[in-house]
């Protein structure tokens, strides 16, 4: 199998899994569902250091590092929100 | 760092995000998910320090570690200090800035491509440039009109839908040039008239309907990181976009569904709309309104009382005042539930969240059909800040903008109590003839206000 092929698959698989995860949480939890979910495409953040990482031009690296700090604010900050929400969620005493 | 152990730790993250998510399935194991989530990303952005691609680290280290510095300096007092009711706009402007990073870190891999990149890699990556760059946009316009930095209605310019649909007809025709051919300016071009699209698209859309729109951009997001994983052969970036792409889809769609209205409507209603029919004739039939000590009494005698919030609740910020009262009810015996709407608030799920915050245990919040059928059995039905939502018109009435969406049954209940600020109908601005029923109890005055002197009355009584 090629490589390009390999990463369809997961592609492709991956679908699946976030439909049948995502369909089983609790309407109660969509907001943070959002939010969770937003803090989880931050880690394009990775895409991001690897850039700037291996920029080979002035422009390659503002750009880059423009990304690390955009890609830093989503994950950190939608993580740490999510928390918040979450933490406010108690049951009965 | 050998290639086969930087992705083998990059699939722990990418199990970590799925379990993130699966934690969300009961409010109980959430919180652990999402640290869970966390650590997974806490990992992957650790190991890729160490990771050497082409048997080369990383360079401009410094530059690299400051930028994470500036990130989490500014990430991290924003989302402590946010509040509750402002988290849609919060999310809208995580998501545009991740949308950003996927853009820029797209035109990066463009410069990077070379002659030897798949046809395939290149349509990922202007695929990328593209959504990218619309998200970062649109999400900036959703953020202004949540933060009603600029106006909430529709806007709407004279030839709207032509001159969107000619910028997207732009685009599609750039992208193909630079697939087929290549060259930075025309990328550069590409990238504007995405930006410029995503202002298009977000502009003509009501406030009400905004958060549909921050759904969609937020599976539009997911998608690019997970392009940009396909173009840096990078698994954790294909498994977590695509998580992402899937949850926004459902949500959009959920979010549609419980709005009663087409995905297409709401994005493109504001251009299709015909006026609707206002109801300028002067209401003046009569409507029975009661003292804070009328409704106390209707309260201290019932068995069972729904509470349904709406936003009017959360910008009175009277979630603590209803939380008192319902903890008073509760304390005389009286079974109390609150009724929430998938769509009360100003996200989905938003007025869990509010309730939440004031201590409200997750118990006693029902979904709409599992409180429904129950509304046959309600003594009193107290409706507080909500309108469109306890509509009957969404039933009743084919033609009304509500109509088909579901809604809370309280008609169903013996006594219906409205907590209004005025007369004014809601926000899809049609008459609730609910508001006349003979069992209905209007009390007027801000939320807080009201709810305050229904608590003193009920200690009174």
């Amino acid at each position: 199998m090629s490589n390009g092929l390999a990463l369809l698959a997961i592609f492709t698989l991956a679908v699946f899994v976030g439909f049948e995860v995502v369909s089983k949480v609790s309407t109660t939890l969509h907001t943070p569902l959002m939010s969770g979910a937003n803090a989880i495409h931050g880690i394009i953040l990775v895409g991001a250091i690897l850039v700037a990482g291996h920029a080979e031009g002035g422009l390659e690296l503002v750009l880059g590092v423009i990304a690390i700090v955009l890609a830093t604010i989503n994950m950190i900050g939608g993580f740490v929100v999510t928390d918040r929400m979450l933490e406010m969620f108690k049951g009965k005493k | 760092m050998s290639r086969n152990l930087y992705d083998l730790l990059g699939l722990i993250s990418a199990v970590a995000f799925i379990l993130a998510l699966k934690g969300l399935s009961h409010p109980k194991s959430a919180r652990r998910g999402n640290l869970i989530g966390a650590a997974g990303a806490g990992v992957a952005t650790f190991v890729v320090f160490f990771y050497k691609q082409d048997g080369e680290g990383l360079h401009n280290l410094p530059l690299i570690i400051g930028a994470l510095v500036v990130g989490i300096a500014v990430g991290v007092p924003a989302a402590r200090m946010v509040q509750m009711t402002q988290m849609p706009q919060m999310v809208a402007l995580f998501n545009g800035v991740g949308g950003g990073a996927a853009a820029l870190v797209a035109i990066v891999e463009y410069l990077n491509l070379g002659d030897s990149a798949s046809t395939l890699a290149v349509i990922a990556t202007v695929f990328t440039v593209v959504v990218g760059c619309i998200s970062f946009s649109g999400s900036i316009v959703t953020f202004l009109k949540l933060q009603e930095l600029m106006t909430t209605r529709p806007v709407i310019f004279p030839g709207g839908r032509f001159v969107i649909a000619g910028t997207l007809v732009a685009i599609i025709v750039n992208a193909g040039y630079v697939i087929a051919q290549g060259g930075n300016t025309l990328l550069e071009i590409l990238a504007g008239l995405s930006l410029l699209f995503g202002v298009l698209f977000v502009l003509p859309v009501g406030g009400a309907d905004v958060p549909i729109v921050i759904s969609l951009l937020n599976a539009f997001t997911g998608l690019t990181v997970a392009a940009s994983g396909y173009v840096l052969e990078n698994i954790l970036l294909i498994v977590a976009g695509t998580l992402v792409g899937a949850s926004g889809t459902i949500l959009t769609r959920l979010m549609a569904e419980a709005m009663g209205r087409s995905l297409f409507g709401t994005l493109f209603g504001a251009f299709t709309a015909k006026a609707v029919a206002s109801s300028g004739e002067q209401e003046n039939r009569p409507v029975r309104s009661g003292s804070p000590d009328d409704v106390a009494i209707l309260l201290n005698y019932a068995r069972r009382v729904v509470i349904v919030p709406g936003y009017g609740l959360a910008v009175a910020q009277a979630q603590h005042t209803i939380r008192e009262m319902a903890d008073l009810l509760t304390a005389k015996g009286i079974d109390v539930a609150y009724g929430i709407h998938p769509v009360a608030g100003r996200m989905p799920g938003h007025m869990n969240v509010l309730l939440a915050e004031a201590n409200v245990p997750y118990e006693q919040l029902s979904e709409m059909e599992e409180v429904n059928p129950t509304f046959a059995q309600t003594d009193v039905a107290l409706v507080v800040g909500a309108n469109d939502v306890v509509n009957p018109a969404a039933k009743t009435t084919p033609g009304a903008p509500i109509y088909g969406m579901p809604i809370l049954d309280v008609d169903q209940a013996a006594n219906i109590i409205f907590l209004k600020r005025s007369m004014r109908p809601g926000f899809a601005g049609i008459e609730n003839e609910l508001l006349y029923d003979p069992k209905t109890t209007l009390l007027f005055g801000d939320a807080k206000a009201s709810l305050t002197k229904v608590v003193s009355a009920l200690k009174a009584l």
